[in-house]
């Protein structure tokens, strides 16, 4: 069998090997970049139908394993489920639409195509690992091209935000491995599936005591702070902010479309199942910190004045909703059917809701480069006003996205944000119910966005603001449509998520 | 095989010392011949010994009358070591290529001191007769002392002698511990495997370790004793930082573990009495090793000398190396020696890129000059090199020093949690000060105001500079990959050390 997987990620690397070589011919490295994303985006939906076909019992697929340094526990483990399968699927998508969104690139095109190949490829490798070395590999590479990315290309100021970003990350990065070092210590394994094996059934927690005493709380600590930071989970996001508004805005488009997807995803593949009891204990604490970050976050919006910055809090508030669920999902004791079914359905949401927010994001972020690319650079939410009269399509297609991430019903946000309230509130009203105002801030936030740019005084400088050319129209269609697709039939999806989702909750037992 | 290492480097050397002064080029080349040739013997030995555990290379009769004779061995530490050794004289003579391009530079001595000093740590690496072991060690420090007093940059001079007296200090303190061994095991033998089967007194271990071991230590840049090691560092010309750094740091915590541990290892236990949680030495040295990681880091991260920043992350490296071996786990020492061999390969290629293709262009290393020099556009080898060489030296995955780094952290959980936890802080430090360096000297925006300002130009870079540059990185990239090239070797080496070296996990 072809190690599709594997093939998967190397198709970036190799495409960006090429790019790299076109150096200043701006038109080939992108043409390079542009064949390599779709390509990846073909294989990755060959892999998710792959996941849909293969049966319903949400295992583990496209498994590959090879020995790599037997003495260290280190493996060459592949595999995807359908968790993995639909990150693969937004990596891919976001990728192609940051390559399409990046037209207006003329210093160093050859490598500047190569960082974002890169960073693909890291993605890839990220959402397939199944063993921490392998996994860890990838989780760091995708860090050096994202960090070149802003560091190169950025707005005024990309030299600090992008030493942030870097050493924010890494603070995270070397907790995670202290961490999975210790479990590494006390069980001789790092393999995803065996870990949480062991945990399963408790016998990873005696293994701690005897190995290091009762450490198995730090350690649980330590991942949640490795993945806290990358989502981020406040207080840990000071980082993204400047982040966001600083890095080109193709490249935000990747770092929130699908790089803030790895720490919630690292979340449910490595937190849950290998630290459910502990997360249970801290349950409260961490759910406070949820609810702050969907509240703040939304709040934070509010304020902003720029325009990246106003949707850099408002990926804080959405992803906010993934984490007050992963933490309510975390229940200290075992589950009833009913709270099994609210576990359930929360899981599916925050699995439908990083699809989503990585979409919508994505969606609005390259809106953002074309009223960029129109206004000279400008992005004051004051410095508009009236667009829709000069550039009625711009507006109209941005208002799709822009609703999308309010929770518009008929969208697709809606679909993953009721999935998740629907899920934590038997698990946890009272955050649940004071997330609920996050819902309501951030629509104010939203209309407020399409009332200042779109409505209002048309300025006399935008009178010939330009609408969308026909190919940008072309170019946005199939994401808008995406959007619509998956707000009137999540079932789309649905049926391989929930499968993978019951598969996971069946192997906790916390 | 391996005893030809030694031959053919001090050979080299004395020919050299006797070739016509003006002919320069012709100094270089036979240099690169000589170090080519050791390399190649190294791995050629490396293969060869490969799957076996120690491979006796020499032995002949010496004094005989104090059981002194000339014996060489090689087990998988050595080898691993030995093929260090061949690589960074390679790399070393590569970045020289500028040694004799001006007047005066006397091309010809130079060499030959730089392959008398590989000659003593090829000669240490493989060594099984302490008398032989010691004499190599004093070898490789004298022609250390002329390549940085004559050769070096800023105040060489004191840094040369700082360098010689700590590095006699500490032989003196080996020299003395290891004659207190011969009397007591009854003076009849050096052999270091012999000597490690005799069963001295715990009483005798516990003053004569903590006494070899800091005096090797030293060496190795333990702090408090590491002073001499950034002053000499960025005194000495750029090829003898390289060594200093890559081989000479080495040879000081070989000798810790050939010698001073397997030799006493009752001297690492615990003395009976605790105080603040030091309940021996081996507690001790751990401490110091902690201090070190996070010492170096810190002094790291607020150098405006460019090359001391490398000077103190050796020193932050180097502690790494010490806390693997005092973890007495396998992977701990395992992790270790991967450490000495990958901070060999990295602290050379940092050395070679700030001290010979950075400072040789710009004549400064002052950070605050250098930012304002655009060398990111100016000068892009040096720019996406100092990147690579720097991620691999902060221990980002793919490269070697994560591997080792992993190993050694492992160790430590297993046998001092709380140091790991230290250790893990100091790798951060190691980010934040690669990270500041990096900005500084080659994508400080301090000229971004003025981006009509003229970009200076720069001789281009060598093929030699090229050459050593790829040796260097392609090989911390393929350990880094494929770690088992190396740890095939070490692993079945370090399970041959005395047993009571692998009980950390278990105490």
């Amino acid at each position: 069998m072809m190690p599709l997987l594997t093939v998967l990620t190397l198709i970036p690397a190799f495409a960006a090997l090429i790019a790299l070589f076109a150096g200043n011919r701006a038109s080939v490295a992108r043409g390079v970049a542009f064949i390599a994303a779709l390509a990846s985006l073909a294989l990755s939906v060959w892999v998710w139908l792959g996941i849909g076909s293969a049966g319903s019992d949400g295992s583990m697929k496209f498994v590959e394993h090879a020995s790599w340094v037997p003495a260290l526990g280190i493996e060459y483990h592949l595999g995807v489920d359908a968790l993995g399968a639909l990150m693969l699927l937004l990596s891919a998508i976001v990728s192609l639409m940051a390559i399409a969104a990046s037209r207006k690139i003329t210093h160093q095109p050859g490598l500047y195509f190569a960082l974002i190949l890169l960073l693909e490829s890291g993605l890839f490798g990220t959402f397939t690992a199944l063993n921490f070395f392998h996994w860890f590999l990838f989780w760091e590479l995708s860090l050096i091209p994202a960090f070149f990315l802003i560091k190169l290309w950025g707005g005024e100021g990309r030299g600090r935000a992008a030493t942030q970003f870097f050493v924010y990350t890494m603070v995270g990065s070397v907790a995670l491995l202290l961490a999975f070092l210790a479990l590494f210590v006390s069980t001789n394994s790092m393999d995803f599936e065996t870990l949480a094996r062991l945990a399963a059934t408790g016998e990873l927690t005696t293994a701690i005591q005897a190995h290091l005493g009762p450490i198995s709380l730090w350690l649980a600590l330590a991942v949640v702070l490795g993945f806290a930071v990358k989502v981020p989970l406040m207080p840990f996001h000071t980082w993204l902010p400047a982040t966001y508004a600083k890095a080109p805005t193709p490249v935000t488009m990747l770092l929130t479309g699908a790089m803030s997807k790895m720490g919630v995803y690292g979340l449910l593949r490595l937190a849950l199942p290998i630290f459910g009891r502990e997360l249970a204990e801290v349950r409260t604490p961490l759910l406070i910190l949820a609810t702050l970050t969907v509240v703040a976050g939304a709040w934070a919006a509010v304020v902003q004045r720029d325009l990246k910055r106003v949707f850099a809090y408002s990926s804080i508030n959405h992803l906010g909703y993934c984490l007050l669920a992963i933490f309510a999902v975390a229940l200290p004791s075992s589950p009833n059917s009913a709270t099994s079914l609210s576990q359930t359905i929360a899981l599916d949401g925050v699995a439908l809701q990083m699809f989503n927010h990585g979409l919508t994001a994505a969606a609005i972020f390259w809106f953002l480069t074309m009223l960029e690319e129109r206004s000279g650079g400008q992005l004051h939410i004051d410095g508009f006003g009236g667009l829709r009269k000069p550039a009625p399509v711009f507006c109209g297609l941005m208002g799709i996205a822009l609703f999308s991430s309010l929770g518009l019903p008929g969208l697709n946000g809606f679909v993953s944000e009721f999935l998740i309230f629907r899920g934590v509130f038997p698990l946890s009203w009272v955050p649940a119910t004071i997330s609920v105002l996050g819902l309501l801030i951030t629509a104010a936030v939203i209309l407020t966005v399409i009332q200042r740019v779109f409505n209002g005084p048309l300025a006399e400088r935008w009178k010939d603001f330009p609408d969308l050319t026909t190919g940008e129209r072309l170019a946005v269609a199939p994401v808008l449509v995406l959007m619509l697709v998956l707000g009137l039939a999540p079932q789309l999806v649905m049926g391989s998520i929930n499968a993978t989702v019951m598969h996971l909750i069946a192997g906790w037992k916390f | 095989m391996l005893a030809y290492t030694i031959y053919l480097s001090f050979a080299g050397a004395l020919m050299l010392a006797f070739l016509p002064r003006a002919w320069n080029a012709g100094a270089r080349f036979f240099a690169l011949a000589i170090a080519l040739a050791g390399l190649i013997l190294a791995l050629l030995g490396f293969i060869a010994g490969s799957g076996q555990s120690t491979v006796a290379v020499a032995d002949l009769a010496w004094v005989p009358s104090m059981g002194i004779h000339y014996t060489l061995a090689a087990d998988g530490i050595s080898r691993v070591l030995v093929l260090l050794t061949g690589l960074a004289a390679v790399a070393g003579v590569l970045f020289s290529w500028n040694i004799g391009t001006k007047d005066g530079d006397r091309a010809n001595e130079f060499f030959a001191f730089f392959l008398a000093l590989i000659g003593g740590v090829y000669g240490v690496f493989l060594s099984v007769d302490l008398f032989l072991l010691f004499v190599f060690y004093e070898i490789a420090i004298v022609p250390k002392y002329f390549l940085i007093a004559i050769w070096g940059s800023t105040r060489r001079e004191y840094g040369a002698m700082k360098l010689a007296l700590y590095s006699f200090a500490g032989s003196a303190m080996v020299l003395i511990g290891l004659l207190a061994a011969y009397a007591v095991a009854g003076s009849h033998t050096m052999n270091l495997h012999e000597l490690a089967q005799y069963p001295f007194p715990v009483s005798f271990q516990m003053w004569a370790f903590p006494l070899v071991f800091t005096g090797f230590a030293i060496l190795a840049g333990m702090w408090p004793f590491h002073t001499w090691a950034p002053t000499g560092h960025v005194a000495a010309p750029t090829a003898a930082s390289m060594l200093l750094a890559g081989v000479v740091m080495k040879l000081g915590a070989y000798g810790c573990l050939r010698v001073a541990m397997a030799l006493f290892p009752h001297g690492l236990d615990p003395w009976g009495v605790s105080f603040l949680g030091i309940d021996s030495w081996r507690t001790v040295f751990a401490l110091f090793a902690v201090i070190g990681i996070i010492y170096g880091a810190a002094v790291a991260l607020v150098q405006n000398d460019f090359k001391f920043v490398i000077g103190y992350s050796s020193v932050s490296h180097m502690g790494l190396v010490l806390l693997g071996l005092l973890t007495l786990t396998q992977i701990g020492i395992d992790g270790a020696v991967l450490q000495m061999f990958s901070h060999g390969i990295l602290a050379g290629l940092l050395f070679a890129t700030v001290g010979r293709i950075v400072y040789e262009r710009t004549h400064t290393r002052d950070l605050a000059q250098l930012s304002r020099l655009q060398l990111g556009k100016a000068m892009p080898f040096a720019a996406w090199l100092f990147v690579i060489a720097g991620m691999a030296s902060m221990g980002l995955p793919g490269f070697s020093g994560f591997v080792a780094e992993v190993q050694v952290l492992v160790g430590a959980w297993q046998a001092f949690p709380w140091f790991a936890v230290v250790a893990g802080v100091g790798i951060v430090v190691g980010v934040a000060y690669t990270w500041r360096a990096m900005q500084r000297a080659f994508f400080s925006e301090a000229w971004a105001h003025d981006p009509s300002a003229p970009i200076p130009e720069y001789e281009p870079i060598t093929w030699a500079e090229k050459a050593g540059v790829f040796l260097l990185a392609g090989t911390s990239l393929l350990i880094g990959l494929y770690p088992r090239l190396l740890l095939d070797a070490i692993t079945p080496a370090v399970q041959a050390l005395p047993h009571a070296l692998l009980t950390g996990g278990h105490q």
